[in-house]
């Protein structure tokens, strides 16, 4: 395939919308996902981050297509399959894979990991040369795992190795793009580290191309080349990692970065302080969804929703009627011990102590 | 507030030992041991474990699954069930002597004098009651005598100090009417309200956003500002640690592995577990593209713990010494400066020129 300019995956207007029929108000609308555009290029990662019930996943479903999604559409390899049935799909499941959060829940106990790791050869009828025992070897290998435990069971590997085997059935078919959800949060400290490397050596060696879903920004950091931060099923800010991180434009991503807690600052260093909690998506706030937390919100911030535009002409794009300049302010690192320059978030509840 | 602040100064006249205290720490621990019988052997659980508190201070527990430290809180506040449990050395909560006391004695204690948060607020409160009338009977089973006019007064009371809004018709709310955000602020205003002495909060932000642990992260300072509690912070996120803690202990298979103030454990860390945990964490600061340093393995199995240093078998410098590390146990020495404690064979002088080489400059230790 000529890859050229064309993305690998194009989203546009990608929305899930949830009937609710139960409740205090009745029938509603959870718009969990509303208006998604990004692309993902071959051999390109993105990470998509954001609080929880911001629609991070039910993105990352909907991309796989475990989720049908109620508005939009998603092109992969210039293909549309926003709708495509199972038949036409199968195809695309080669190139087309996802990992998930729960290395204890995404594998079955009752199949060994020879089993487990094969089901995707055998689903797509596909006979690798040398067999498929023998690419199942050489995939445990390329995962850090050893071949020879090819006839255990899920339950005798550790929380990490199990994480391992979900990244090897979703290599078993060389996907061009894997949806990876939270594929390290359920693990411990140590163990995080060895599978984010792995996953970083894989993408590296392999081209693959990752759509990387997290609520971690440091991690997404090490791993993705692009990141787009989501608020309440919208994306507020999307760009190449070193402008999303050093040089954030949209409140709600200076404000995400300044609260994780950061080991290079001891005692509670100049952070922003949000208040309240994110609203519901049965009942987003008008204009800006962000506004009820916002300490910039205008009027014009409550009539109109700011689109996702880029500025400067560059790659950064971000949802604002009032964005910001300049470096990542308050709470990032020495430099933003003294976060009171003019214009950096300096307006807000800073907490000095 | 007497807390340290973040300026580098440090407080080198705040000694970790607890032997070298003037005024008495509230809560004492030493030598603590925790062991349950199981069908597949015996669990060393905790493993001569000692520290102290004082009231206003803040102390991080770290470790991995299976390090101890959950075990450790539990067996502070007389949670383990007796039968399945042994539990030897000294525990001493405000000068009282809690080991080996019956239940009786110990319940008196656990939610008057010393209260406990837990990681997930939804199984901590009963989805039954309202959490008013949950907070309500916190304080009337410590104050008997106490009306239930004058008990749900005190609950609204709590509920606002925690900064839940209306307060007065929130009391009559069930758990799952709140956010993940208020109802940890539920949990905390019910172990707050008969003003505890020692408050024990186990990954109390872990199932929460980043902008709402923030949230929760302050009001636990202001609430220590306020009623001067001593806090035990378990955690296995080092950032939280770097935010609330004036002392740290790292707990690594059942043991301390290092113990010191803030500034020392995470500046200046002595022992390789720490090295590890340090560089494998991905930093928000420095190079995005450089490699982390994991630490090769698994965390051990407890009822099956490595002979000599635990730690030895995932240990880059386990053959530095010989066979020593296989053989012995290292003890909690002094590591230097005053007041930090490492258990681990290699010389000082290894672990100054090692640390320097191979670890000050990756992931969050840089």
């Amino acid at each position: 395939m000529s890859v050229g300019d064309e993305p690998l995956l194009r989203v546009r207007g990608l929305g899930k919308h949830f009937p609710v029929r139960s409740g205090p108000r009745g029938r509603g609308l959870v718009r969990a996902v509303d208006g998604l555009d990004f692309d993902v290029r071959a051999g390109e990662t993105l990470g998509l981050v954001g609080e929880s019930g911001c629609g991070k996943t039910t993105t990352g479903r909907m991309l796989v297509r475990l989720l049908e999604p109620t508005a939009g559409s998603i092109e992969f390899a210039g293909r549309d399959i926003t709708h495509a049935g199972r038949r036409e799909l199968r195809p695309l499941r080669q190139d087309l894979q996802i990992i998930f959060q729960d290395p204890y829940a995404s594998l079955n106990p009752r199949h060994t990991v020879g089993r487990i790791i094969a089901m995707p050869l055998l689903v797509n009828g596909i006979d690798p040369p040398g067999g498929v025992k023998a690419r199942v070897r050489e995939l445990l290998e390329l995962v850090g795992l050893n071949p020879e435990h090819y006839n255990r069971y899920p339950h005798e590997f550790s929380g990490g190795q199990r994480q391992r085997i979900g990244i090897a059935r979703a290599l078993a078919l060389r996907p061009k793009l894997i949806v990876a959800d939270e594929p390290v949060s359920a693990l411990d400290v140590s163990i995080q580290a060895q599978v984010v490397n792995l996953l970083r050596d894989l993408q590296r060696d392999l081209g693959l191309a990752f759509v990387f879903i997290a609520h971690d920004l440091a991690v997404v950091r090490h791993f993705c080349q692009r990141v787009a931060v989501m608020y309440l099923g919208r994306i507020v800010e999307i760009g190449d990692r070193d402008d999303i991180y050093e040089r954030p434009q949209h409140p709600y991503t200076r404000a995400l970065l300044s609260a994780v807690p950061d080991v290079t600052t001891l005692g509670p260093a100049g952070r922003i302080r949000l208040a309240g909690d994110v609203p519901t998506p049965l009942n987003p706030p008008s204009g800006c969804r962000f506004r009820t937390r916002c300490w910039k919100a205008r009027d014009i911030c409550a009539a109109e929703e700011p689109p996702l535009v880029p500025r400067d002409g560059g790659n950064q794009a971000t949802a604002c009627h009032f964005p910001e300049s300049g470096p990542a302010g308050a709470g990032s690192g020495p430099a933003g011990a003294a976060p009171a320059a003019a214009g950096t978030g300096a307006s807000v509840e800073e907490v000095s102590r | 507030m007497d807390r340290p602040e973040s300026a580098p100064s440090g407080e080198p006249d705040r000694p970790a030992v607890p032997e070298q205290r003037a005024g008495d720490p509230y809560l004492r621990v030493s030598d603590l041991r925790v062991r349950f019988d199981t069908a597949d052997g015996v669990v060393r659980a905790v493993d001569g474990v000692s520290f102290a508190v004082e009231r206003g201070r803040t102390l991080g527990i770290v470790g991995e699954s299976g390090s101890g430290k959950s075990v450790t809180s539990l067996a502070v506040l007389g949670l383990h069930d007796p039968k399945r449990t042994t539990i030897t050395g000294e525990i001493s909560v405000g000068g009282r002597q809690l080991v080996g006391q019956p239940d009786e004695e110990v319940r008196r204690l656990r939610g008057r004098d010393m209260a406990m948060i837990f990681q997930d607020p939804l199984s901590a409160l009963h989805p039954y009651y309202t959490v008013g009338r949950q907070i309500a009977e916190a304080y009337r089973v410590h104050h008997p005598r106490v009306s239930r006019r004058e008990a749900r007064r005190r609950a609204v009371d709590m509920l606002g100090r925690v900064g839940i809004p209306q307060p007065g018709r929130r009391f009559d709310q069930y758990p799952h009417e709140f956010s993940g955000g208020m109802r940890q602020r539920v949990v905390i205003a019910m172990a707050l309200v008969n003003d505890p002495d020692l408050l024990i909060a186990d990954e109390p932000t872990t199932a929460l956003d980043v902008t709402v642990q923030a949230q929760i992260l302050d009001l636990l300072a202001d609430l220590q500002a306020e009623f001067h509690s001593a806090i035990i912070m378990i955690t296995h996120d080092l950032g939280v640690v770097s935010q609330v803690a004036d002392e740290v202990l790292v707990m690594y298979g059942g043991r301390a592995v290092e113990h010191g103030s803030v500034e020392q454990v995470l500046r200046r860390p002595q022992h390789p577990y720490t090295w590890g945990l340090l560089s494998s964490v991905p930093s928000l600061h420095g190079d995005a593209d450089a490699d982390l340093v994991p630490i090769r393995g698994n965390p051990p199995s407890l009822i099956n713990l490595p002979a000599g240093c635990a730690f030895h078998p995932r240990c880059r410098y386990a053959d530095r010494n010989g066979d020593r590390s296989r053989a012995q146990v290292p003890e909690l020495r002094p590591a230097g400066a005053p007041g930090h404690l490492v258990a681990c064979h290699l010389s000082a002088d290894d672990r100054t020129r090692l640390y320097a080489e191979d670890i000050a400059h990756v992931g969050v230790a840089r």
